[in-house]
């Protein structure tokens, strides 16, 4: 029991951290993003060519995680996302479609379609025993990233004039707007954050989940459910949902491994049902 | 300058395109298992028109009811009553059924929403098909499927003429009443519903019950597609259920052109040949092009093939 709910305490960590600046950028502006697994890769393979390659150290790995999800992320926005916040959502889910099956093709080219090999750093390794459970230090460091950064994102949006901006642009952008808040330039600093978050979780995910090709596709479903479940444009929500799908998720395969990861979307579908708007919603939603 | 077609001149082109897909059968006698599977994809991506470029239901998951269909159809052959067309009611009955079920949580959804639930409930529906091992296969799929004849005459031979033949007539019929449906009053309210569902409500339109109905009769022939599919190769395999046939059918209905009743059979045409000239590079590199395409497709928004050719092509009526 204990360690199923260590263990889907980690896996939603890892979960959250990926999916927040997917939860923000959706609300903000909107835009139906399949494709926010893709950023993570990217500082996935960052993050392992960083430590691999050129034999630096973990917190190297992270950054460059950090950084080539923030690259890539500010890259697409300027050239395309941009261009399609306006767009039916049919639009943005072909472009973000199209856009994970590029991203699987490039990273098979160049890294081939197997698993990246990574070793956690000895500082990391193995378990420590708390309460009679044998639990994994590297799980307890991905919690204790996740508390932290929710802590921090919360406390920025709440305190920060930035934090005020994005609050003011998802409660409502026209105001905003007519405040004289450059939200185009919001935008563009909110995407990047957000996918810079995903590359730093996508660094991280080396530890837990296997990066390969495959990766934006494979758990595409999961960063949308936290998102969905959540309520798109808050920080607290996701975490919350991170949390009970990581935990729910573990839970399914460890108790009932027959059903595979069948339970979760059950568990997903009853709570959209239960609440369509999200577990926490946005100030201002219609 | 754009080209204008008289009213009757649109009919006639209709009528020509039909009898040119029949020739087919004659052009290319070694290529009639293809020229099915294109058949095929036509009247799939024509069903996903009815929910998406219609009714502008966003669905990521609407191989579900092509894959559906397909065990239905199969499981019926195999259970003892092997007739063609009783397993295309069946399909189409059960589909129509559980897809009206099913949209109660899609109609009042906003997008994301309805793309999460079609994503979910097709993992699901994957998911038990996979573990029922005993009555679907799992992932071995369903073999030994024996069709009887069509009409108790016509055998499916081993050059595919037959199923050719018969997966023909099908998409025709159905494509007819898919054209008439979606010209009656009641595919103008789709349209309305799509344009602007607010003003709908105020005109007294019962708008969640369309919607509804829409999905269903989707869903219902997408079946049909899956039930053709199962009695013309006589196998089912879970890929049939899979997200990755839904995204498939997506992108044909897009490369065709949305909401334009002949969008998703163009599609169909021009994804299936180029993807079977493609079949013997990588996976990957027609990953790559498709992904890179799909971008294009986007950036350009040119409407499919079929929006491409209506801005050179107008008819009297528009």
């Amino acid at each position: 029991m204990g360690i199923v709910v260590f263990d889907g305490l980690a896996f939603g960590a890892l979960l959250f951290l990926i999916s927040v600046g997917l939860s923000v950028t959706m609300g903000l502006m909107n835009f139906v993003n399949l494709a926010h697994g893709a950023f993570a890769m990217a500082g996935g393979y960052a993050a392992s060519v960083v430590m691999n390659a050129y034999g630096f150290g973990f917190p190297a790995a992270l950054l460059a995680g950090f950084v080539a999800g923030a690259v890539s992320g500010a890259a697409v926005e300027v050239l395309f996302v941009r261009r399609l916040y306006r767009s039916h959502p049919l639009e943005q889910v072909l472009f973000t479609i199209g856009l994970v099956f590029a991203s699987i093709a490039t990273a098979t080219y160049f890294f081939g379609p197997t698993m990246q090999p990574f070793s956690i750093p000895p500082y990391l390794e193995g378990n420590f025993a708390f309460l009679g459970a044998e639990l994994s230090r590297y799980r307890l460091f991905l919690i204790v990233v996740g508390v932290i950064v929710v802590a921090a994102l919360v406390l920025g949006l709440d305190r920060t004039r930035f934090g005020a901006m994005i609050r003011a642009a998802v409660d409502n952008q026209r105001v905003a707007r007519g405040c004289g808040i450059n939200v185009d330039r919001l935008f563009l600093a909110t995407f990047t954050l957000g996918c810079g978050l995903a590359g730093f979780g996508g660094a991280l995910s080396l530890g837990m989940l296997t990066l390969n090709p495959i990766f934006p596709l494979k758990y595409m479903v999961y960063f949308l459910m936290v998102v969905c479940v959540g309520g798109a444009g808050t920080i607290t929500g996701p975490f919350l949902a991170a949390l009970i799908v990581g935990i729910g998720d573990v839970a399914g395969k460890y108790y009932v491994p027959q059903t595979g990861g069948f339970l979760i979307y059950l568990l997903m579908l009853a709570l959209l049902l239960a609440r369509p708007n999200g577990l926490v919603v946005k100030k201002g939603a219609r | 300058m754009p080209l204008t077609l008289p009213r009757r001149g649109l009919f006639a082109l209709e009528i020509l395109f039909w009898i040119a897909l029949a020739a087919s059968f004659f052009v290319f006698p070694d290529r009639l298992y293809l020229l099915t599977q294109i058949l095929i994809a036509a009247l799939f991506a024509v069903s996903l028109d009815i929910a998406l470029g219609y009714a502008g239901i966003l669905t990521l998951g609407h191989a579900v009811f092509f894959g559906m269909g397909a065990y239905a159809a199969g499981l019926l052959a195999k259970a003892g009553w092997a007739e063609p067309l009783t397993g295309l009611a069946l399909a189409f009955v059960l589909c129509g059924l559980v897809a009206y079920a099913l949209s109660v949580m899609i109609v009042r959804a906003g997008e994301l929403t309805q793309l999460m639930v079609t994503i979910a409930v097709g993992a699901i529906v994957v998911e038990i098909a996979n573990q029922a091992t005993p009555i679907t296969g799992g992932s071995d799929g369903l073999q030994g499927i024996s069709m009887w004849p069509v009409l108790g005459a016509f055998d499916f031979d081993l050059w595919g003429k037959t199923a050719f033949v018969y997966t023909f007539v099908v998409v025709l019929a159905l494509f007819i009443v898919v054209r008439r449906m979606l010209q009656s009053p009641y595919g103008l309210a789709l349209k309305g519903i799509h344009g602007n569902r607010k003003r709908m409500y105020a005109l007294g339109s019962p708008v969640e019950g369309r919607l509804r109905f829409a999905y269903a009769a989707s869903a219902a022939i997408a079946g049909v597609a899956g039930a053709l599919l199962a009695q013309t190769t006589e196998f089912v395999g879970l890929d049939t259920l899979s997200i990755d046939r839904s995204a498939a059918v997506l992108i044909i209905l897009v490369l065709g052109g949305t909401g334009r009743l002949y969008g998703g059979i163009v599609g169909a045409i021009v994804y299936m040949v180029v993807h079977d000239f493609f079949a013997d590079l990588s996976p990957e590199f027609w990953m790559f092009w498709l992904g890179l395409f799909l971008m294009a497709i986007v950036m350009i928004g040119s409407g499919g093939i079929l929006g491409g050719l209506s801005r050179l092509v107008r008819s009297e009526r528009s």
